[in-house]
């Protein structure tokens, strides 16, 4: 029992230590480059051609400073900015200006999440369920087809399967919508009709991820499989004159899944950055877009807002995936 | 020996690309676009990337064989460079952090003790932090300054945690076979050991880990291109996805201006997962033994 605790507490100090160098690096990397996010709103506004009193840039330049945490030292700024973190404070938005960063994102996260979490199980059962049984009839015409086509897709990056799919779809044949989250002029309601308009936009982007994450599940399933299937237990169940469908599904399929599930947990911590340029191509209102924002207007708290999220998520999700594996694999042991 | 293994090399060769016809397909699409962005590219008339050098929006025709984009340029031309600037940015990215990766697993594998459980730990910490968001993050601070050069180093150096892994293993596994303790003993020294002995086993993993890699390469710069990130004015796949979308192309009906690129994409990477694949049944020791025995 103490190397359970052992392992745990070791476990979770590697888990802080990921986060907490992962956030220092968000906050060293900006400032070492040298180049200042102050300066760059400043030229950019400059850049409008509008005449400004020096005195009023100097102010702005303060207030700016201010808002990105750029005061004080070096270590000053570190500490400010690790307390403020602590507390959840990500900055106020300056597109949208008293509205905290958080708010911003807790708008499109909802979008980002129902399709990403819908679309990662979807392809992740769909993909193993099928390379499974592929696997199982390894020699067969249409597991070598089903093969050679997850060949092709499993590594394509889902923005350009997405393009083609709005190209074929409502460009030649304009059967789907080809951009954005529901239809332009619509009211946001809790109705059939506007819940019906809000899954034929996703449909394609959900579509570009389920076609290309199934590719690569069903790969390393169909893989996973064939090498289960030449296992002593297997043939023992074979020659026990089991049924078939037993041996595909209790033994084969069953204990091939396993390391499936580090697949799994891998997909879920990219829950909100996965999808970050297919969201951008469909003009889809999540994350993606709402950084597409942030970086026209060079605006630095929702960049660091968002990247803070999905270290936070990638960790946890590997750490959630440490301490369950146990109880889906009994053969795992803490040491 | 020796003599014997080189005349025997282009037989095997040709016998095994017969059976593999993935690996043929792959390599066939892959030599063309390569010929594109190396010989092509060098007989473009002027450069591509700037803008009303071609009528605007022509849809392909045999003067403008991809087409023009709604910036007057000339979209085969355009292709060439773009694939050879992503091609770059693919090799640097790919080489710069598989070189840093590789050489620390070593290190990592080779010496042990603690050197190992510290290069082990910074290099998990890095394989946990999500890349592409900080590219994204550098890149919005750099945005100016960005070129073809930058790019690659810049995902090299984020993405070299893996390959130390990788690496660290097979030479753990390596010290341990009976060669390296006859190595040791009849005094070879330790770069001899390693680029003699050790290197030719870990090369296969190394030339596929190359290819793999190219995918994330290419694919993060396409991906910051659609950010803006990129560097917008050379001539990337990723830079002629952004102007097209920035110009709305589909909602404007210049279709092929999106389909070039995305189909070039499409290729590329099919053909070098292909070849990837190809290459490793061919290097794979233990499928090379059964083909010159079962061969013969």
């Amino acid at each position: 029992m103490k190397g359970v605790y052992l392992y745990i507490v070791s476990r979770l100090i590697v888990y802080l230590l990921v986060i907490f160098t992962g956030i220092t690096l968000c906050f060293i990397i900006p400032r070492i480059t040298g180049a200042s996010p102050v300066e760059v709103v400043i030229t950019r506004m400059a850049s409008y051609g509008e005449y400004y009193d020096p005195a009023v840039i100097q102010g702005l330049k303060e207030t700016l400073e201010e808002l990105y945490g750029l005061k004080g030292s070096l270590w000053e700024q570190y500490i400010a900015f690790l307390r403020r973190l602590f507390m959840g404070d990500l900055g106020v938005s300056l597109t949208e200006f008293p509205t905290p960063v958080s708010a911003l994102i807790n708008r499109s996260l909802p979008w980002t999440v129902g399709l990403l979490l819908f679309t990662t199980l979807i392809s992740w059962i769909l993909g193993n369920l099928i390379g499974g049984i592929a696997g199982y009839f390894e020699r067969t015409k249409w597991s070598n087809l089903l093969t050679g086509f997850s060949i092709i897709v499993h590594n394509i990056p889902y923005y350009i399967l997405g393009l083609c799919l709005v190209l074929l779809f409502s460009y030649f044949i304009p059967l789907l919508p080809m951009m954005g989250g529901y239809s332009i002029g619509v009211k946001p309601t809790f109705s059939l009709e506007f819940i019906l308009d809000v899954l034929s936009h996703a449909l394609l982007p959900a579509l570009s991820i389920i076609t290309v994450s199934y590719g690569g599940s069903f790969i390393t399933m169909r893989a996973l499989s064939i090498t289960t299937k030449n296992e002593d237990f297997t043939r023992f169940a074979e020659i026990m004159r089991l049924d078939k469908h037993t041996v595909l599904y209790r033994y084969v399929i069953r204990n091939a899944l396993l390391p499936q599930v580090t697949g799994l947990a891998v997909a879920l911590g990219n829950i909100f950055t996965g999808a970050l340029a297919l969201e951008v191509v469909f003009g889809y209102p999540g994350l993606g877009n709402l950084l597409y924002r942030a970086l026209i207007n060079s605006y630095y708290n929702l960049i660091m807002g968002l990247t803070t999220y999905s270290i936070f998520a990638v960790a946890t999700a590997l750490l959630i995936l440490d301490f369950i594996y146990p109880f889906i694999d009994p053969r795992i042991r803490y040491r | 020996m020796k003599k014997g293994k080189t005349i025997k090399l282009p037989k095997e060769f040709a016998r095994f690309t017969w059976r593999n016809k993935g690996f043929v397909i792959g390599l066939s699409i892959l030599t063309i676009l390569i010929i594109l962005a190396f010989g092509a590219s060098y007989f473009s008339p002027y450069d591509p990337r700037r803008w009303n050098t071609a009528p605007r929006d022509m849809p392909p025709s045999w003067k403008y064989p991809l087409g023009t984009t709604t910036l007057g340029q000339d979209l085969f031309w355009l292709l060439t460079w773009a694939l050879r600037n992503s091609l770059a940015i693919g090799f640097t990215g790919s080489l710069t952090g598989l070189a840093i990766g590789a050489l620390l697993g070593f290190i990592a594998g080779y010496r042990g003790g603690n050197l190992d459980r510290a290069i082990i730990l910074v290099a998990d910490i890095f394989i946990a932090i999500p890349t592409l968001m900080l590219i994204i993050l550098i890149g919005s601070i750099i945005k100016a300054n960005l070129n073809i050069g930058i790019l690659g180093v810049l995902y090299g150096i984020l993405t070299w945690g893996m390959p130390v892994r990788n690496v660290r293993s097979m030479i753990l596994s390596l010290r341990e076979r009976e060669f390296s303790y006859i190595d040791i003993f009849s005094g070879l020294s330790t770069s001899e050991i390693i680029f003699r002995h050790y290197f030719p086993y870990i090369f296969p993993w190394i030339s596929m880990a190359a290819i793999n890699r190219m995918f994330g390469a290419i694919g993060a710069e396409v991906t910051l291109a659609i950010f803006g990130l990129s560097a917008i004015d050379e001539a990337t796949l990723g830079t002629m996805l952004y102007w097209a979308l920035k110009y709305q192309a589909l909602l404007r009906g210049v279709y092929w201006w999106i389909l070039t690129p995305t189909v070039t994409l499409m290729l590329l990477f099919t053909s070098l997962y292909l070849t990837s694949v190809g290459l490793n049944i061919y290097l794979n020791p233990r499928t090379r033994l059964q083909r010159t025995i079962g061969g013969e």
